[in-house]
């Protein structure tokens, strides 16, 4: 993967077809994931302090909806949001699903996506920061993160399917998952 | 023919960061407790106590050292905080502490007389009187030089003193004379120097105004960028300000050092670590830079040129500077 290269962008047609999918279905799959991520990464909170009850707006610019993350220690959840609905938020960062996702799996660092302006950022600063050195810092890898929260199937198959998806990150150039060289 | 073996001293904000460090080659990291007693005091970054002794574990297992930095100014009443830090990075192993304060170097040397100290770049010491006096006095055995001095007042430096230099080669440039600026204090209330937080996160804030990104800091408009140019950071030294009617960066352009080209003249000028800025950086700006400044260092050693560099995607203004070490300012 080249990081100095321009950031891969979700095609449009792909994005056309998730329109019209039901967020409700996404947001259990999701909160399911946020609940096991904060089990195994108790770090995250830790360094999230006050921040830790913040509702962060994750929007990839290029799907139709995005995601509210509240990562509150009490019960930690992540919604999927239109962006018609996606307004009660503290902090708001935004940019192609490729960039995000490259930032939490230590693929792209996020002040030189912030220079070149890929990623954009409005609300609380202090917030935003303090979500970005937590995740950095707790090395998640989301492919692994959904298939544990699937239990012993979701686990099997997250076996199977890595070579998979590590075909199809090389092939994109999207990390789809923690590249090899930091695993 | 062979060259000389250069220290290569790279920066970790988390305990991940200071793992892709030494995975990338770091000779030495340096880093910091997750208070004011270090000068990148920011959200979410640092190290507690378990996590520092974990570290200086993880890269003395791989053969690096670590550093540990102290580099604020103690508030008085509240110096205690500050000794602490020091017996703390003594109790896990650190190789050494980077201090700036007089008051501190002095405890560090009375109390921890086996730990080493390196004088912090927030010292200031631009001379050979100032650096010979904290060396002679306090034990000091390495120097951060600050990033206001040319190649050839470098090599007049270590023509006159006894202990070690260190010099940035790449990352943040700070064109102040560092532990003395107090500019974003004047804007926020925060000081860089005792509260280890230079345009803190807390005071900045970013909007879309019909296209261009506008950059507050505290009651300060900092920049209005265009659509699509690069963005800087929130410090009013870099800031884009109009008067008189007239537009520009006051002191310096948003712009990052990258010294790669000049490592071997800094070598024949007696330095003998280089520094790289950006605890606040993620790992994966960590592994990049330091496998690029490694791959630079093993060429020097082996006598080969160094390699060019290719780190202008993760340089803020996306292009770079020799900054003082070639003076050009205007």
């Amino acid at each position: 993967m080249n990081h100095s290269a321009p950031i891969p962008l979700f095609p449009p047609l792909g994005a056309r077809l998730l329109a019209p999918l039901p967020a409700g279905p996404l947001s259990l799959v999701l909160g399911r994931v946020a609940r096991g991520m904060a089990e195994r990464h108790p770090g995250l909170f830790t360094r999230l302090g006050p921040h830790a009850e913040k509702r962060f707006l994750i929007d990839p610019t290029d799907l139709p909806f995005s995601f509210l993350v509240w990562p509150k220690p009490s019960g930690p959840r992540i919604e999927a949001r239109s962006r018609v609905t996606a307004a009660d938020w503290d902090c708001r960062i935004a940019g192609p699903l490729a960039a995000l996702l490259g930032m939490v799996h230590g693929a792209y660092d996020g002040d030189a996506l912030f220079f070149s302006r890929d990623i954009v950022m409005e609300g609380d600063t202090e917030a935003a920061l303090a979500l970005r050195n937590a995740i950095d810092d707790a090395e998640i890898d989301l492919f692994a993160e959904a298939a544990v929260s699937l239990g012993a199937v979701g686990r099997l198959a997250g076996q199977r399917l890595l070579p998979l998806v590590r075909t199809a990150s090389r092939i994109t150039g999207v990390a789809l998952t923690r590249p090899e060289d930091l695993a | 023919m062979t060259g000389p073996v250069l220290e290569l001293v790279c920066p970790a904000g988390t305990p991940a960061a200071l793992r892709a460090a030494v995975n990338a080659g770091a000779h030495t990291v340096y880093c910091g407790f997750a208070d004011e007693t270090n000068a990148r005091n920011f959200p979410g970054l640092n190290f507690s106590r378990d996590e520092l002794a974990a570290g200086v574990a993880y890269a003395h297992r791989a053969g690096s050292k670590v550093l540990v930095a102290i580099n604020t100014f103690p508030r008085a009443g509240a110096e205690e905080l500050w000794h602490r830090a020091v017996a703390d990075a003594h109790a896990a192993g650190a190789d050494a502490v980077i201090v700036a304060d007089l008051g501190l170097l002095a405890h560090a040397a009375e109390r921890h007389p086996g730990l080493r100290r390196h004088l912090s770049v927030q010292a200031a010491a631009a001379n050979p009187d100032a650096i010979n006096f904290y060396a002679e006095t306090f034990g000091v055995k390495r120097v951060v030089l600050p990033r206001v001095l040319s190649v050839e007042e470098i090599t007049a430096i270590n023509r006159d003193i006894d202990v070690e230099t260190e010099v940035f080669v790449f990352g943040g440039l700070c064109v102040m004379a560092e532990g003395r600026c107090s500019l974003s204090s004047y804007a926020t209330g925060l000081s860089p120097n005792m509260n280890g937080v230079c345009s803190p996160a807390s005071h900045v804030v970013y909007t879309e105004e019909q296209g261009e990104l506008v950059s507050r800091l505290g009651d300060f408009t900092i920049h209005k960028v265009a659509k699509d140019a690069p963005a800087p950071y929130p410090t009013l030294c870099k800031g884009c300000f109009s008067a008189g009617g007239q537009t520009g960066h006051v002191f310096e352009d948003p712009i990052s050092l990258d010294a790669a080209e000049l490592i071997p003249r800094l070598a024949k000028a007696g330095v003998v670590a280089l520094k790289i800025e950006g605890r606040q950086r993620s790992r994966a700006y960590v592994a990049a830079v330091v496998k690029s400044f490694r791959r630079a260092t093993d060429a020097i050693a082996a006598g080969r040129p160094v390699p060019a560099s290719e780190l202008a995607y993760l340089t803020e203004g996306q292009t770079s500077t020799l900054g003082a070490y070639r003076k050009t300012w205007r």
